[in-house]
């Protein structure tokens, strides 16, 4: 049984697609026009909450786990703790003299963005093109696709991931002797 | 093992409301609207499940607390009080909702909603029979922890929307706990999925032989600490220190909304109970006669039980001494634990993947083993530390009476 499986049933994930989409985008448009900053701080998580939706809906459930964990359970903490030490909590950022270039710059990545997607020949698997061992093919994908995942992480790209790690832990310790001083 | 037939899931219903919907000629429309209504019943069903099953663990709670403390608790309201938690909910239903002037309003309106929304979600994919109530989840216990990590911020939502300064403090307190704990609690649960190499909640319920309460105590013990901290209970109740905030997070709510908030607070630990049976406790296994379920509540109520021991016998920690806890003792243990188990994976791990039953009794033998001496020791290491009195410096002003004479 999987959503969205026969024709009748694309209705219902067409119809979470865009109750998800939506409240993604408007939150997203709240977090850089809401004044309040501790608000606009909570639409940053419901934003990230609903790209958490997406990756469920992409059938990523591994993905949308770890967004969960990871951006709304610890980013978006240490976001609400960064924003509470700052001045004039309510009033926000005050305008300055970037307004038009920003927006300028972010139509023409948008539309750049768009046209890229748009134009992608994507690799989409349809269920009339496969084969049945195809299909089976990708059914174990879909339902083994931690272990997959964790083989490609662990092994076949085992020295990116840790080269990423030591990045991460470098930019730690130089915040840390960053804010030490003396 | 059996269970009762025909557990209910959202499978269940779907299938009967596809039914129904085509039998009365809905046609192409059915799959959708069935789906809507399975998923309407679903979450009705757990709601007022959990909601009651909270109000009847709130009076257990207070009987047992009442018995620790050489006291009755509720006696007046029905057999043995019963209905004291109608009696409390009626109350605060009735009291007037008051919302503090300066308060960010709708901040503090959808606090207690943001609390209690990832209790009741975590429940949904516990597999309580042979499923859970929404099927099996390919990633229940990932899913698990990111819900919960949801709390911190319902709990910031709390503090900051009631602008009270104890409030804040609380809540930022309770961040502070609830990220550190979190570590631990994780580190926990890798390695409950080393053992049952499976994140789907059923998979590691069926996965356990031998209950991984006794193939690794070190780990249980890291993920019932961690655990008693995430439900911030009374060894760590930092998030509402009476004696010193006030009463924390939830100082300025009042009426149904702190009535939400205790909902959220007492509804914790059964969610962590249940959270703890299917991990540790082999989830509905059991001997025969007895079905599934039965043995699940079982285990539940034991775990209940000894939270509620712990509640009723130590004192609160110190905020330091909290954190010290969680980074200088837990989290060394996780991850000495994970490094224990793997190694003794690699070791007694046959050529289809799984480990046998006597293996896995060997593994048991040596863990508890190191458990025991790893804990004997740094018993030792930390605890005559602090336990040592230090020598008592008489006051300057102990003899001022004397001097005068």
């Amino acid at each position: 049984m999987i959503l969205g499986e026969g024709t009748e049933g694309a209705l219902i994930t067409e119809l979470v697609f865009w109750v998800i989409a939506l409240s993604t985008v408007v939150s997203a448009i709240a977090v850089v026009q809401i004044r309040d900053l501790f608000r606009a701080s909570l639409f940053l998580i419901v934003t990230l909450l609903g790209v958490a939706g997406l990756f469920i809906l992409l059938r990523a459930e591994f993905l949308a786990g770890v967004q969960l964990m990871v951006y709304v359970g610890a980013i978006s903490v240490l976001i609400i703790f960064a924003i509470l030490m700052t001045r004039d909590l309510e009033e926000g950022s005050t305008s300055h003299s970037f307004r038009i270039p920003v927006a300028l710059v972010s139509l023409i990545l948008m539309g750049v963005s768009i046209y890229a997607i748009s134009n992608t020949e994507w690799n989409i698997i349809g269920s009339e093109t496969l084969n049945p061992d195809q299909m089976n093919q990708a059914a174990h994908v879909f339902t083994n696709g931690i272990p997959t995942l964790a083989k490609l992480l662990l092994r076949d790209f085992v020295l990116a991931f840790e080269v990423v790690s030591v990045l991460l832990l470098a930019a730690v310790l130089g915040s840390l002797a960053l804010v030490r001083g003396r | 093992m059996n269970h009762f037939p025909g557990f209910v899931d959202f499978y269940t219903f779907y299938e009967l409301s596809l039914k129904i919907f085509q039998y009365f000629g809905f046609g192409d429309n059915a799959q959708w609207m069935s789906y809507l209504t399975a998923g309407v019943i679903i979450s009705f069903i757990v709601i007022n499940v959990m909601i009651l099953s909270t109000a009847f663990y709130t009076w257990f709670e207070r009987r047992v607390l009442g018995r620790f403390q050489v006291r009755r608790g509720p006696n007046r309201n029905g057999p043995f009080g019963i209905f004291q938690p109608f009696a409390d909910v009626l109350k605060l239903i009735m009291k007037e909702d008051t919302i503090p002037s300066e308060a960010d309003r709708p901040v503090f309106t959808l606090a207690p909603i943001a609390l209690v929304a990832p209790t009741l979600l975590i429940m949904t994919v516990i597999p309580m029979g042979e499923n859970s109530f929404l099927g099996s989840l390919n990633i229940g216990i990932l899913f698990i922890v990111g819900v919960t990590s949801v709390n911190s911020i319902a709990i910031f939502m709390a503090g900051w929307g009631s602008r009270n300064k104890y409030a804040i403090l609380g809540s930022m307190r309770g961040a502070a706990m609830l990220i550190s704990y979190e570590i631990p609690m994780a580190l926990g649960i890798t390695s409950v999925l080393l053992m049952s190499g499976s994140l789907a909640m059923t998979q590691i319920a069926n996965s356990q032989d031998i209950w991984f309460i006794v193939v690794m105590p070190l780990g249980f013990f890291v993920f019932m600490a961690a655990a008693t901290a995430e439900i911030s209970r009374t060894p760590f109740d930092q998030i509402e220190a009476e004696s010193e905030l006030g009463s924390g997070y939830n100082t300025e709510f009042s009426g149904i909304k702190f009535a939400i908030l205790f909902l959220a607070e007492f509804m914790a630990p059964i969610v962590t109970a249940a959270v703890v049976a299917t991990l540790f406790l082999g989830g509905t296994k059991g001997f025969d006669p007895i079905p599934g379920q039965i043995w699940f509540a079982l285990k539940m109520f034991v775990v209940i039980f000894v939270l509620l021991w712990f509640r009723a016998t130590w004192p609160r920690l110190r905020v330091d001494q909290i954190m010290g806890f969680a980074w200088k003792g837990l989290f060394g243990l996780g991850i000495f634990n994970i490094f224990i188990v793997a190694i003794e994976i690699m070791i007694f791990k046959t050529e289809d993947g799984t480990i046998g039953t006597s293996n896995m009794l060997i593994m048991s033998g040596i863990n508890w083993i190191i458990a025991i001496v790893t804990l004997l020791g740094l018993m030792r290491i930390y605890g005559h530390k602090k336990l040592e009195r230090p020598t008592p410096v008489p006051s300057p002003l102990a003899n001022m009476g004397l001097e005068v004479d």
